[in-house]
């Protein structure tokens, strides 16, 4: 159990049997009244954002949560299959996953973070490195990056790169964006 | 590290000059503005004995006594022992109140004037505020958090009719001291206009702490807070003169107190013989000299009022 002096930006907890993170907090004291902490929380789960507020004497649990890293391996219709370090399969519904599984490729690494035995959250390395596997031939020369023309990367999902970019070229993409970051070299 | 750490404190002492400079403006315009009312600005202990019992007010502790969390008793001694007009601007303490908008440690201006109520501190506060504005800004409107305050026309509303318009409930037939608080926060306080100043007047007999009850309405004490800009910045009573109710809060306050699990507090002997001889009738203010600097320099909140927040 959290005592209410303990809440800060960022801290975890646990409201009705649901997770939430704390994303601002607000001590207030109405004149000559108790001391209150007004805080807006974001369900982990579902991402939505709420206010609620505490009492100074008040408990707030723990939730149990807790991190594991896994290594993607293949998609069997809406569910993503994992592997933990002991070779265990784990099961990814597609929406927990979100945009993210545009960026999962064999083998790649994620954290995932668990609210009991429940998988609430999946974390990619920030940049991911792909191959451009189709796209128009780019004008040589042209550095500009401004000007952006489409691409598709292997597994599929396309993004805008500059037109310096060619088919073969390694690049990186920021995973909280979903967007093309810098060309890092040719194979 | 070190160097680094003064340097972030060099840099945030330079950039707080200006609202350092509108404090000191500020503490000049006052005592100003009560010396030419015949007010006398008194000093009384900050380490006492006997902090007034309040349910939800904590003293720090020091040696075997206290830091005060207000001079009211001592100035009411003073009030008691002839002084008719007097004044003091002075640190005060309260145990645990950390936030953007307080602080353990803050300054207190307090006011009584004898053979007065809550009407007549009233005008003194709204003049006050006046007075500061025109030697500080030279006119009578400033903007606060975008929003421009105009300080001439105050509204007041009581406390039953802006619950029952916020809160849709009247905490003045049926009192719920945790509902009253928590509405206050989240329903009240938002919705009071920000473009003039506000007085919540009235307050429920339970939450009356160290005021009179109305003559022709009893179930209401004569208390007003002020807000100005969203901000609380001030706390008024026609005063409690009557000793045997005034020893009866007390103890029922410790009472309560010790069933919360809180220590409670002496009763100060020589302020209640004070009221015993004889306190006149009286109104008296407490405005948090730190948030009436943030109004009157737009800043959002103390760290950019105190130069040190200890």
């Amino acid at each position: 159990m959290y005592s209410v002096s303990e809440l800060r930006k960022g801290l975890k907890i646990e409201i009705d049997g649901e997770p939430y993170e704390v994303v601002d907090f607000q001590f207030v004291k109405p004149g000559k009244g108790q001391a209150l902490y007004r805080c807006k929380i974001r369900n982990l789960v579902s991402g939505g954002t709420i206010d609620k507020t505490f009492r100074a004497a008040e408990k707030i649990d723990k939730p149990n949560l807790g991190e594991r890293d896994l290594v993607y391996s293949y998609q069997d219709a809406e569910n993503f299959i994992f592997m933990d370090e002991n070779f265990e399969q784990v099961v990814l519904r597609a929406d927990v996953l979100g945009d993210q599984q545009n960026f999962l490729v064999e083998e790649s690494e994620v954290k995932v973070l668990f609210f009991n035995d429940r998988p609430i959250e999946v974390t990619l390395p920030n940049f991911i490195e792909r191959t451009i596997v189709e796209t128009e031939p780019g004008a040589r020369g042209d550095t500009a990056t401004n000007v952006t023309k489409s691409a598709k990367v292997e597994g599929g999902y396309e993004i805008a790169v500059p037109l310096f970019v060619n088919e073969g070229d390694r690049v990186r993409i920021d995973t909280r964006t979903g967007k093309y970051a810098d060309r890092v070299n040719k194979r | 590290m070190a160097s680094i750490s003064l340097d972030t404190e060099y840099l945030r002492l330079r950039r707080l000059q200006d609202n350092l400079l509108a404090r000191s403006l500020i503490l000049q315009s006052i005592r100003e503005f009560f010396l030419a009312k015949d007010f006398i600005e008194v000093e009384t202990p900050v380490r006492i004995e006997a902090p007034a019992p309040e349910l939800h007010i904590d003293a720090e502790p020091s040696g075997d006594a206290y830091l005060r969390t207000s001079p009211e008793l001592h100035m009411k001694r003073l009030l008691a022992s002839g002084m008719e007009r007097l004044f003091q601007i002075g640190p005060c303490f309260r145990r645990g109140e950390v936030g953007e908008w307080h602080n353990p440690e803050y300054t207190m201006l307090e006011w009584y004037r004898a053979e007065a109520d809550y009407v007549d501190v009233l005008a003194d506060t709204k003049s006050l505020i006046l007075h500061i504005a025109s030697r500080l800004l030279g006119k009578t409107h400033l903007t606060y958090d975008g929003v421009t305050i105009d300080l001439v026309p105050w509204e007041r509303l009581t406390v039953r009719e802006a619950f029952i318009l916020h809160a849709g409930w009247d905490p003045i037939s049926a009192y719920d001291a945790d509902r009253f608080d928590i509405d206050l926060v989240n329903l009240v306080e938002p919705a009071l206009p920000r473009d003039v100043p506000v007085l919540l007047k009235d307050y429920p007999r339970e939450a009356a702490a160290l005021a009179r009850f109305k003559e022709d309405d009893p179930q209401v004490a004569e208390r007003w807070e002020l807000y100005i800009g969203g901000l609380e910045l001030a706390n008024a009573y026609s005063e409690l003169t009557d000793p045997a109710e005034q020893i009866r809060r007390f103890e029922q306050c410790n009472q309560r107190r010790k069933e919360m699990g809180k220590e409670t507090y002496p009763i100060d002997p020589a302020f209640l013989r004070a009221l015993h001889r004889g306190m006149p009738p009286a109104g008296g203010v407490a405005l948090g000299i730190d948030r009436l600097v943030m109004l009157f320099t737009d800043s959002a909140g103390l760290d950019e009022v105190m130069a040190f927040r200890g």
